[in-house]
């Protein structure tokens, strides 16, 4: 008796939903619990890492990535207005910019930047420059080809209306461009800003002092002193704590700001 | 090219637009063969003609959104063409009216309107509303001050994009296909619109393939084909008896048949 085509695929359907929960009673029955919250969920050892890992390493590495955001949003937009220039060497430099940096690996920069820099030119670096520095010369070679997208994607109508209303080629870029251009990659631009998060990992290899932790090297300190995985998975969740909010702050904002459903952002009394 | 420059400064130069030899080019493809044109101030001339025949192009070199190959245009007796001319400066007093609206698609009704007054004239915040909220009312949207375009219909927008433009107190109006995007039941109030513009005695250069509007409002109509300006004159003219033979077979095409006579 053959089945109609729907029917099949309702079958389909619950036989997965069948083989997910064999799956899941498998785990529940055959794992060995006791050993699993030992290795992962001790709670002297976790009970330990607190209040460190929030106001030191939680608070570092969201300082260290806003450094790097805040250098490679400024960066970022140079270079793209350099991508887009009618002024070729601007173009080239940008091009050459963006493929090094986004070609080789983050940790060479950072390496690069804490201890052949500073020895080359006998330069000090806070460890606030070093990070920022690093994360924003790495991001910023992603966010410029982001920007430039953003920019190259604002309808050609709103620049000739700019300019039609006697605005000039850079008063338009400010008030028109750029603010249409930063709603159009608001969605890319928030991974970036993640990816961003998750590299400021980086800066372990700097040797850092304990006042100067992020998350990875806390957890990684805690760790070698520790019979089991449980400062791994704190240091996780907190960048959970930080990278789940921004999910939700992009799509907050790209409903306030695209689609149909526009809400007044600037309401003036009539 | 045989016209004496009208004097920079004079107060009110009889001639609001004045274009002679223009032609323009895109490429190899010459989209405008050599166009003069004058518009009197306080006339509405109404631009019609087949797609292709370059009267966009020609509508957008008057403000010099499109850059001319080669031709002299003057507006207010100023000639935009001369490299030394500050062109930001001129185009406030050219408004533009867009087949596509182009409101700004970030700001609210209201700031679309007062932006270029406050960015660009140097106009107070307070002077700027005032002014976006009298031409809102001319256009009948007072209602939609704190509107975002996109919460608009096609024919608020435009009416917007109108206000927006008078907003700037410009003395000469450009429209560019103003209806033609819009559905056939908006057509009406912005048509309206221009109408009453046209009234007060706004100077004014249209793009438009609606025929009505033409005879009833344009001074003058010229018909261009194929970048050329074919035939121009008195509206009744030029679309109740054209003479030229491409001008009679683009009306014939355009126009409904029942509405073809000179005297409805």
């Amino acid at each position: 008796m053959a089945m109609s085509k729907r029917r099949r695929a309702i079958v389909f359907r619950r036989a997965q939903y069948a083989l997910l929960l064999v799956l899941v009673l498998l785990i529940a029955f055959l794992a060995d619990w006791g050993e699993i919250k030992k290795s992962f969920f001790d709670v002297d050892t976790a009970a330990k890492m607190f209040p460190n890992v929030i106001t030191t390493a939680l608070v570092n590495t969201i300082v260290y990535s806003a450094f790097g955001f805040a250098i490679g949003l400024g960066l970022g937009l140079l270079l793209a207005l350099m991508k887009l220039s009618p002024v070729a060497p601007w173009r080239w430099i940008a091009t050459i910019y963006i493929e090094f940096f986004r070609g080789v690996p983050a940790l060479l920069v950072f390496v690069a930047l804490s201890v052949a820099v500073p020895l080359a030119f006998g330069l000090k670096f806070e460890i606030n420059s070093t990070a920022g520095l690093a994360l924003g010369i790495v991001g910023s070679a992603y966010i410029g080809e982001t920007i430039r997208a953003g920019i190259q994607a604002v309808p050609k109508g709103q620049i000739e209306a700019a300019r039609s209303l006697g605005m000039s080629h850079g008063r338009t870029l400010l008030t028109v461009v750029i603010p249409q251009a930063f709603r159009i990659i608001l969605p890319p631009l928030t991974n970036e800003l993640i990816m961003l998060i998750k590299d400021s990992s980086l800066i372990s290899v700097v040797g850092l002092t304990a006042a100067e932790y992020e998350l990875t090297k806390l957890g990684r300190e805690t760790l070698s002193r520790s019979p089991s995985l449980t400062p791994l998975l704190i240091a996780g969740l907190c960048y959970l704590i930080i990278t789940l909010p921004l999910g939700q702050l992009s799509r907050y904002l790209e409903r306030q700001t695209g689609g149909k459903k526009l809400s007044a952002p600037e309401t003036t009394g009539v | 090219m045989s016209e004496e420059v009208p004097p920079v400064d004079a107060a009110e130069p009889d001639l609001a637009v004045e274009i002679t030899g223009l032609t323009k080019s895109f490429g190899s493809l010459e989209v405008l063969k050599g166009i003069d044109v004058s518009v009197r101030r306080g006339d509405v001339v109404c631009v019609i003609g087949p797609s292709g025949s370059g009267k966009s192009t020609l509508l957008r070199c008057v403000n010099l959104l499109e850059e001319p190959t080669a031709g002299r245009i003057v507006v207010n007796g100023e000639e935009l063409t001369d490299p030394d001319v500050d062109i930001d400066a001129a185009r406030t007093r050219i408004g533009m009216v867009f087949q596509g609206f182009n409101l700004f698609s970030h700001l609210n009704v209201l700031n679309n309107l007062t932006v270029a007054q406050r960015q660009v004239l140097r106009r107070s915040p307070e002077q700027a509303q005032e002014t976006a909220l009298r031409n809102l009312e001319r256009v009948g949207l007072s209602d939609k001050v704190n509107a975002m375009p996109a919460q608009l219909s096609g024919g608020q927008q435009q009416r917007a994009a109108i206000a927006r433009a008078l907003s700037m107190d410009p003395s000469v109006m450009l429209f560019d296909e103003p209806t033609s995007a819009l559905d056939p039941e908006l057509v009406g109030d912005v048509l309206g619109v221009m109408r009453q513009l046209a009234d007060e005695g706004m100077t004014m250069l249209v793009v438009t393939h609606e025929m009505q509007f033409a005879r009833e409002v344009a001074d003058r109509v010229l018909f261009m084909d194929g970048g050329y300006v074919v035939e121009e004159g008195p509206a009744a003219q030029v679309i109740g008896d054209p003479q030229h033979a491409r001008t009679q077979s683009f009306l014939a095409r355009v126009l409904d048949p029942t509405h073809q006579g000179p005297g409805d």
